[in-house]
């Protein structure tokens, strides 16, 4: 059992290649997972091939990982040694004092579930939480974040059960393309706490009434999920996800033949 | 991004010594602007020196109104219950700019020195007087649409781009600034953005090294009536072509007091002092409010392509004083 | 019961949820570096010095790239290139290899170094100094040397030519103007990247954000002089591609720097670069004029489109709409095509139709407004059944019912002829609507489908999900082909070494790839049906094949079905771990831009079912109603709701079809309210840079959009039944909308997109 939760998508001959190609990594894949870095010597070792034809295998394989260990720096100037938390292990990296968070996430943990849309705070697909509270890591470097503790989409799922924001924009279809959808769901489930807290927005009625939660509107969710932009245009499927979140009742699917047939 | 010296100041003190003994340092507090500006290679600074974990981060009451803190958080700021119950207005303004995670990030100090969004400002390989002095204003016979209608030169016609600030404008806010060796002063907010004149390079008048240690938020009776208009070319998540910033207290239907700051049009938040006058005694009517907009759009001087925000500012003026005459309740915008 | 057109969630959904999909620039390598280009700053001249000296010299730079030292590239060649299939760039100009510059933000280097903010850094410090020449910057300057094209997509592009002048002049109602639709970005969310990988002197892997593996794979094998086979390219899941990520100059620019750096280099392009360097929709000035009889029969619809071009022949081709709908004896299109030193324009969201539909609908709204008669039913009244310019049948067409349907959806009736009847406090409302189209193509594909004992089934293709659901409904149809449950099937799609598939453009890759998905389960059915006739151990033994049907992963004795024998038994029996078959099917139309795969096999389709252009015409159709509500005073316009309703053929999976028509209608909102791109006639570069500036629609701009199908299978176009989706959506919304405004304020803005300045 504990070897089929380990290779839930590898046939035998799939994991017979694994451990002729990396005899010394296979019991550490076999008690922890295969890492990223297992997997870029992979590629070393077997061209792309693998890694194509075994594409969806892999990945799903790779999915239970929770963050690959730090890449070595490379070309870094003014270097800054930061220690912040991500999805829950502590990383200690050294970085160049240049280096966004986005790109640390990206580039040096692996992390690459946080996306550079536009790499200037414009779109929202870089978003992340940073003590809880939604931030675009485009736009902060990474020397600020000592101390931090740093979610990212990676973070979100219980292991193999997905946080209820993740599952509701898969019912929903709250994405096409995908790549504004980890942006999308950090910033969904910070808005969860923010409208626990009661916080306000632009098209709030009376900013003067405070309370202690607010019940959202669809106009409400549209206002402030604002920041993330979707050029495929998911929008009403994610206002449909937040709004089933928000309000712990099954929102229906709205789609129907022009007939009246579902 | 030119490669620059990172450090984090562990007090207010350190932080200004550092910034002061280098005239290419930088204070970095969420870095919406900065870091986006240092990207584009508009702004090289050789050093940044972190003060978002500097102690004045607070909001608090003083014996003259409520101080907020420099380093605070917009979305803080913005939500704090001070705010929202005594000047709704900036609580509204604050929550018109930029997107949730923008305003989670951007301290009120930082917003206040946020640099123009003018597009000759930020392409390196166009003419500006702001960021290369003595190059040339590329907008000024370019395109020119988001640009100035008030208060412009021929050096320069870009306007500032807070919504924030316009609020602090129309509330006569105060900012408290603190430099090397402890020199602490305050400074009016109508003095503290610059027109460009010949100068378009400096946007206010902070000097290097000092830091907004906080904003003084005077006491006043806006609170039941105020406003913060803002149009822009999609509902959410962009710059003011043009906003108003209205507050006014009445004497039964007569006007005891008025504010107006515009923004959008000027290369600052641009008090309406003309149309406030106007109004001064007068009835809290819409005649009346159309009448002060026309007075003080009078003055106004628009480019080749921005004739409208001509008429949109008479128009948005008109509709934020209504608006706060309704309470200061959203939906107007349309 | 069926699996295909039901509303499953995308099998993919929870690598993207999770952030586990990946996407080019994710694919980093072991001894990686990192690429910057640098940009021309001149419109047009030549490259007089370019010195990297200074720049080597940097921390962590590896090397510098231009055309004093780039690997020399084959050059153009039309026939020969398409021959090897690789005809199809976004623009002509193989990179680097000479000092002309084109058009501003051209790639003149590209630096590459250890880290990115060190490529960034000293890219940005290299010193360059131009001849600057004249440039042509502005479209309606250069309007008077502009051309008339002869050719348009292989088709005559100029079409009768003067031809509407007496029908228009002797018509009893006329309405001629002139509409204009600015320059207009893809902004897919995933900027465009690539990560190429060289191993040894002549095999290369391009880990490439595109919208076609093969097309990409053929283009830079071609210019790298390389054997087709030695370039693969990877791509499993695209952010995005709108017509933007067909072939741009970064992904062979990436490839030289990887030979000069002797590492794999990784090359993503900024937001900024994206406004110069991958395409974008070239504005249009469109002249519109309709004429009618008294009782609103039209008797000519004239169509002139001035637009530009720059490194290709493509142009905006926004006469397309108005040789395919309405019934009128005359018709006329023709274009002005002037050449502009400006990124070269490209195919974007439904080109053409977009941009086209705006002139068009909008035109057909001015006139039903001049006959007082009301718009659906002025419509309803110019229907035609057939292709107006050749005279076939539409292939399957239900417009009129798309019409019927939406206004009943949307509740029509309530809509008055004059404007500025209804108020809600600061608004005005408005009721509009208009018609959508696109063409439904084809093209040739290979898919090949393989089957384990275990009865897992992969299916392969070198097709692409650019968000458009292509992983999903794959796994439907093959489910139903096979008798499988959807979650026994991989897809795996992405990568050119897979069977051939067209690129996912031009609303095709349904079309294409799912008949010959079906076509393969088939062989492979096929062969498991001979391993069983021929196994005394089954009951199926000695059978013919048209007697064997299949059910639940089982092969089953027409008219009994207690005679089955199940695919696992059959393969175990046999000693076979795994089945396979590959399919190729070609329409009658011909194979499009794909290259069909050799090894597969051929498969017949009857000419009746197979897209034959020359019997029938292939179009898809919709109806657009849009209720707006605008404040004059500030001049903001809010979409209130929206109704779409579409015939576009057998709807494959009813929650991503859906999908793809909101998506769709918010490009329409996009390209209605406030996308534009606007240019410095001094110096020709874009003053709308980036996305603070480029806007596209937000949460808050998108009202619900309510969608409805026809849902009819196209009972020509293939077995399958289905045509494409992907663009018809965004067709016919500006016009929609700008109807809608009109109807609320008595205001008639032609001139797009309609931000508040056109409105206060």
């Amino acid at each position: 059992m504990e070897d089929q939760l380990k290779f839930p998508d590898l046939t035998d001959a799939e994991r017979k290649a694994l451990e002729e190609l990396m005899p010394d990594d296979m019991s550490e894949i076999i008690t922890s997972g295969l890492k990223r870095r297992h997997f870029l010597k992979l590629i070393t070792f077997t061209g792309t091939s693998l890694l194509a034809t075994h594409f969806l295998g892999i990945e799903q394989l790779m999915a239970r990982t929770t963050a690959g260990a730090p890449l070595p720096p490379t070309g870094v100037e003014n270097g800054v040694n930061v220690a912040f938390k991500v999805n829950g292990s502590t990383q200690k990296l050294l970085v160049d004092s240049r280096m966004t968070l986005l790109d640390a996430l990206r580039e040096r943990l692996t992390l690459t579930g946080s996306k550079k849309g536009c790499d200037h705070g414009q779109c929202g697909a870089c978003t992340v939480l940073v003590d809880g509270r939604r931030v675009l890591s485009c736009l902060t470097l990474a020397a600020t974040c000592e101390d931090k503790v740093v979610t990212t989409i990676e973070g979100l799922a219980d292991g193999h059960t997905l946080h209820p924001m993740q599952a509701a924009f898969i019912k929903h279809d709250g994405f096409q393309c995908g790549y504004c959808t980890p942006g999308q769901i950090c910033s969904a489930v910070a808005l969860m706490s923010e409208a626990k807290n009661g916080e306000a927005s632009y098209v709030t009625r009376n900013v003067r009434q405070t309370g202690k939660s607010v019940k959202l509107s669809d106009e409400e969710i549209r206002e402030r999920m604002s920041g993330n932009i979707c050029r495929c245009g998911a929008y009403p499927n994610i206002v449909d996800a937040i709004r089933e979140v928000h309000g712990d009742k099954a929102v229906a699917q709205v789609w129907q033949f022009a007939d009246g047939t579902i | 991004m030119r490669p620059f010296k990172f450090s984090n100041a562990g007090d207010p003190a350190t932080a200004i010594t550092l910034v002061s003994a280098n005239p290419g340092a930088k204070f970095l507090g969420g870095g919406t602007n900065l870091v986006d500006l240092m990207k584009e290679d508009v702004m090289h600074p050789s050093e940044l020196v972190d003060i978002t974990r500097l102690k004045h981060a607070d909001i608090e009451k003083t014996a003259t109104g409520v101080s907020i803190g420099g380093t605070a958080t917009n979305s803080f700021t913005a939500n704090h219950e001070l705010i929202r119950k005594n000047y709704p207005l900036l609580s509204m303004a604050i929550l018109a700019g930029a997107s949730a995670q923008i305003r989670n990030m951007a301290t009120n100090g930082g917003n206040l020195n946020q640099r123009t969004r003018c597009t000759y400002f930020y392409d390196v390989n166009l003419p500006c007087n702001k960021r290369e002095p003595g190059s040339g204003c590329g907008a000024l016979k370019g395109v020119n649409r988001n640009h100035a209608i008030f208060g412009w030169s021929e050096k320069c016609v870009a306007v500032y781009p807070s919504d924030m600030a316009v609020a602090l404008a129309a509330l006569n806010a105060v900012v408290h600034v603190e430099g090397r060796n402890n020199a602490k002063r305050t400074i009016q907010f109508a003095d503290y953005h610059r027109l460009p004149g010949d100068t378009p390079e400096k946007d206010n008048n902070l000097k290097q090294g000092e830091l907004i240690t906080s904003i003084d938020l005077p006491t006043n009776d806006f609170a039941e009536r105020s406003y913060y208009l803002k149009i822009r070319e999609r509902s959410s998540y962009a710059f003011a072509l043009v906003s108003v910033a209205a507050a006014l207290s009445l004497d039964g239907n007569q006007i005891k007091q008025v504010r107006i700051a515009l923004g959008g049009v000027a290369h600052k938040p641009w008090r309406a002092s003309v149309a406030e006058k106007w109004l001064m005694g007068k009835e809290a009517t819409e005649s009346n409010f159309r009448a002060a907009a026309e007075a003080e759009l009078k003055n106004a001087r628009p480019l080749e392509h921005n004739k409208f925000k001509v008429v949109m500012a008479k128009k948005a003026i008109t509709r934020a004083l209504q608006g706060a005459m309704q309470g200061g309740v959203y939906g107007l915008e349309g | 019961m069926s699996e295909t057109g039901k509303p499953i969630s995308r099998i993919d959904g929870h690598l993207k949820v999770t952030g586990k999909a990946m996407y080019s620039a994710e694919f980093n390598q072991p001894n990686m570096a990192y690429a910057f280009p640098v940009r021309a700053t001149i419109a047009k001249g030549r490259i007089t010095s370019l010195d990297d000296t200074a720049i080597k010299k940097e921390p962590g730079v590896i090397s510098v790239v231009s055309y004093k030292n780039a690997l020399k590239l084959k050059p153009l060649d039309m026939p020969a290139q398409a021959k090897a299939g690789a005809a199809f760039l976004g623009e002509n100009l193989p990179p680097l290899q000479d000092n002309t510059v084109h058009y501003p933000g051209q790639f003149i280097a590209v630096v590459v170094a250890e880290s990115y903010e060190q490529a960034r850094a000293a890219a940005y410090k290299l010193k360059v100094h131009y001849a600057a020449e004249k440039a042509a910057t502005d479209l309606k300057t250069e309007l008077p040397n502009s051309k008339k094209p002869t050719k348009l997509m292989g088709e005559e592009a100029q079409v009768n030519g003067g031809k509407t002048a007496t029908p228009l002049a002797t018509s009893a109602h006329r309405v001629d103007n002139t509409y204009s639709t600015p320059v207009e970005h893809h902004h897919p969310m995933e900027p465009h990247a690539t990560v190429a990988v060289w191993e040894g002197t002549d095999k290369l892997t391009l880990y490439d954000a595109t919208q076609g593996v093969g097309l990409t794979g053929a283009i830079a094998a071609y210019f790298l002089g390389l054997p087709q086979e030695n370039v693969r390219v990877i791509a499993p899941f695209v952010g995005g591609g709108f017509g933007s990520k067909g072939l741009w100059l970064h992904t062979l620019l990436v490839a030289m720097a990887a030979k000069a750096a002797g590492r794999p280099v990784k090359l993503a392009l900024t937001r900024q670069m994206m406004q110069t360097n991958v395409g974008h929709r070239a504005a249009t000035i469109q002249r519109v004029a309709l004429g009618t009889d008294t009782a609103g029969t039209l008797k000519a619809i004239r169509h002139h489109t001035d637009t530009y071009n720059n490194l290709t022949e493509f142009f905006e081709p926004s006469g397309k709409q108005s040789l395919v709908l309405y019934k009128a004896p005359v018709r006329e299109v023709t274009y002005n095509v002037a050449k502009l030193n400006r990124g070269t324009p490209t195919f974007m969201r439904a080109p053409g139709e977009t941009p086209g539909t705006f002139a068009l609908e909008c035109a057909m709204d001015e006139m039903a407004y001049q006959l007082k008669m009301d718009p659906v039913a002025f419509r309803i009244a110019n229907h035609t059944t057939q292709d107006p310019m050749k005279g076939h049948d539409f292939s399957s067409e239900f417009l009129v019912d798309c019409y019927r349907i939406g206004a009943e959806k949307f509740g029509w009736s309530a809509r008055s002829m004059e404007p500025r009847q209804k108020r809600n406090g600061n608004y005005l409302v408005g009721y509009g609507m208009a018609t959508a189209t696109y063409p439904g193509g084809r093209s040739a594909a290979s898919v090949k489908v393989s089957m384990t004992a275990k009865g897992d089934v992969t299916v392969m293709t070198a097709s692409i999900d650019i968000g458009t659901g292509t992983y999903t409904v794959l796994a439907q149809t093959a489910a139903d082909a096979l008798g499988v449950p959807v979650n026994r099937i991989q897809v795996k799609i992405g990568d050119s070494s897979l069977p051939a598939a067209p690129l996912a453009g031009g609303s095709q890759t349904t079309a294409s790839i799912h008949p010959a998905a079906m076509e393969a389960c088939a062989l492979l059915r096929k062969e498991l049906a001979t391993l069983a006739i021929a196994d005394s151990s089954s009951k199926l033994h000695g059978r013919k094949p048209d007697e064997i049907g299949y059910a639940d992963g089982k092969l089953v004795l027409i008219g009994d079905d207690k005679k089955t024998d199940s695919y696992a038994d059959i393969m175990s029996r046999a000693r076979r771990v795994e089945v396979e078959a590959c399919a190729t099917t070609l329409p009658v139309s011909g194979a499009g831009l794909t290259v069909p795969s050799a090894l597969c096999t051929p498969r017949e389709i009857p000419a009746e079912q197979n897209s034959d252009s020359k019997h029938y015409a292939f179009h898809s159709f919709g109806a657009q109603f849009a209720e707006v509500w605008v404040d004059e005073d500030l001049g903001t316009i809010r979409v209130e709701r929206f109704t779409s309703v579409q015939d576009v053929g057998r709807i494959m999976n009813e929650k991503t079809a859906r999908s793809q028509i909101i998506g769709g209608v918010i490009f329409g909102i996009g390209a209605a309210l406030m996308e534009a791109t606007e240019y410095d006639k001094r110096w020709g570069s874009p003053v709308v840079r980036t996305l603070a500036d480029y806007h596209v629609p937000v949460n808050l701009d998108v009202p619900p959009i309510d969608v409805h199908f026809i849902g009819k299978a196209d009972p020509h176009i293939s077995p399958i039944g289905a045509r494409g989706i992907g663009e018809i959506g965004i067709t016919g919304v500006a016009a929609a909308i700008a109807n809608a405004v009109f109807n609320a304020t008595g205001k008639r803005v032609r001139d797009l997109p309609l931000t508040p300045d056109k409105l206060v």
